[in-house]
């Protein structure tokens, strides 16, 4: 992990790596790249048994059951391929380091926004814990993203992907998606 | 002490650590599969939304730790997931059960998120790596899950009625086989020494029914006899399967055995 985070900062190729990711989309919401979602963990090349070199780029899945990481999953893969950098390319989902929705990007932020989501509260859930108090933090208000207001309701914090929950606009009477703080 | 890489235990903790996993990935897969039964016919829409939602949180979960095994033993997650008789599934006896009605699904998916809750609180603290950080990525989940179920336990109990009535039952029954998601492993001597489950079973199901009964108290619930309370896990614990399992095993495993060893 340190090797390849030093990498990260020293290698000249780690730059154009992430310029490609940001091309690569959500499935499902193909309004945010991979990068402003914040899946991608570590990037680095390292020696191959063959005297040649490979490309690992660690993905982080938002949720572990999401059907969407071995499509995401592909497409990192087939896009790094085409750079030829590295003679192998390999993609790692991993949980080293937990995804979680402080990870969104500001520009994905927007983005989901500008797409009719909610964009995720942002907590800072370093401990997570089961105390009923700490519960409640997830139930923090959710601005609607049709108008603007802060007068909405959580419907179901479970929704149509496992990212996402229901709400409703008491202001514009708007039903809405918003991101999961997790 | 920290346990690194699989390739470093030596075979005792290598089968006892395999073991645990078994068990946490059973209970996490059967569970999903049972409550994946209301998708379409839960009581109200958002309902049926909520139960897919977490039932598809739960099969994910056991999908990481069946694959947390296949590299420690050199399996295949899918084959373990999907190429076991029954008799091999080591899910604890309170998922043995129909999904029943649902209050009875209610009470049972109280018992399993509070019982796992605590024994996830524990295992974010295991010296086995990969395990920890699968588990401090699997709380932020499980939180969603605590919330809702809670909310579903209060709102039967205070509804009175047939709602508490179907609930009462349901408690009654499973409190027994819920202590067997507490029942010690065979190498738990082993694993808490190694610091891979950072405290003994018995410790766990002490601190989950302080946890729980208070509540269950509250809502003027049934809470597990003093007998029951002092560990005693039913006849077979994890081992022993029912007619209801092998049902829903049938199901689960069907598109598997249609072909064999065919790739998805």
């Amino acid at each position: 992990m340190v090797t390849a985070m030093r990498q990260v900062e020293t290698d000249p190729r780690v730059p154009v790596v992430l310029a490609a990711l940001e091309e690569v989309t959500d499935p499902e919401i193909p309004a945010i790249s991979v990068l402003e979602l914040g899946v991608i963990g570590d990037v680095a090349f390292e020696p191959d048994a063959d005297g040649g070199e490979r490309l690992i780029v660690e993905l982080l899945p938002t949720f572990i059951g999401c059907p969407a990481i071995e499509v995401m999953r592909e497409r990192v893969g087939e896009r790094l391929r085409s750079l030829h950098l590295a003679e192998e390319v390999q993609v790692e989902v991993s949980f080293a380091v937990p995804w979680t929705s402080d990870r969104i990007t500001q520009a994905g932020r927007e983005k989901l926004g500008a797409s009719g989501f909610a964009p995720p509260v942002q907590l800072s859930l370093t401990a997570p814990s089961v105390d009923p108090g700490d519960l409640l933090t997830m139930l923090e208000v959710a601005v609607c993203p049709y108008c603007g207001s802060r007068r909405t309701t959580l419907d179901n914090p479970f929704g149509p992907t496992l990212c996402r929950a229901i709400y409703h606009c008491d202001a514009c009477h708007q039903p809405f998606e918003g991101f999961k703080a997790v | 002490m920290s346990a690194g890489p699989a390739s470093d235990l030596d075979s005792t903790t290598r089968d006892a650590l395999a073991e645990l996993l078994l068990t946490l990935a059973d209970d996490e897969f059967v569970i999903g599969f049972w409550d994946s039964e209301w998708t379409g016919i839960a009581p109200i829409l958002e309902e049926d939304v909520a139960t897919s939602s977490i039932s598809q949180d739960e099969i994910g979960h056991a999908r990481a730790l069946y694959e947390l095994l296949a590299d420690l033993t050199d399996d295949d997650a899918d084959r373990i997931a999907f190429g076991r008789d029954p008799e091999a599934y080591r899910h604890s006896a309170l998922l043995n059960h129909a999904r029943t009605d649902w209050a009875f699904s209610v009470a049972r998916r109280y018992l399993y998120e509070t019982a796992d809750a605590i024994r996830l609180e524990a295992l974010a603290g295991s010296s086995y790596a990969p395990l920890a950080a699968l588990v401090a990525k699997m709380r932020r989940e499980e939180r969603y899950h605590l919330m809702h179920l809670d909310a579903w336990l209060r709102r039967l109990a205070e509804a009175g009625g047939s709602a508490h009535e179907r609930l009462s039952e349901g408690l009654t029954r499973l409190w027994p086989d819920a202590m067997t998601i507490f029942t010690p492993l065979a190498g738990e001597r082993v694993l808490v020494a190694a610091g891979i489950l950072p405290e003994p079973m018995e410790q766990l199901r002490e601190r989950w029914l302080a946890r729980v009964m208070p509540v269950m108290q509250r809502l003027g619930l049934p809470i597990p006899s003093t007998a029951q309370q002092e560990g005693a896990p039913s006849e077979g614990g994890r081992s022993e399967q029912t007619d209801d399992f092998r049902w829903l095993h049938g199901e689960f495993t069907m598109v598997a055995r249609s072909e064999d060893g065919a790739s998805w």
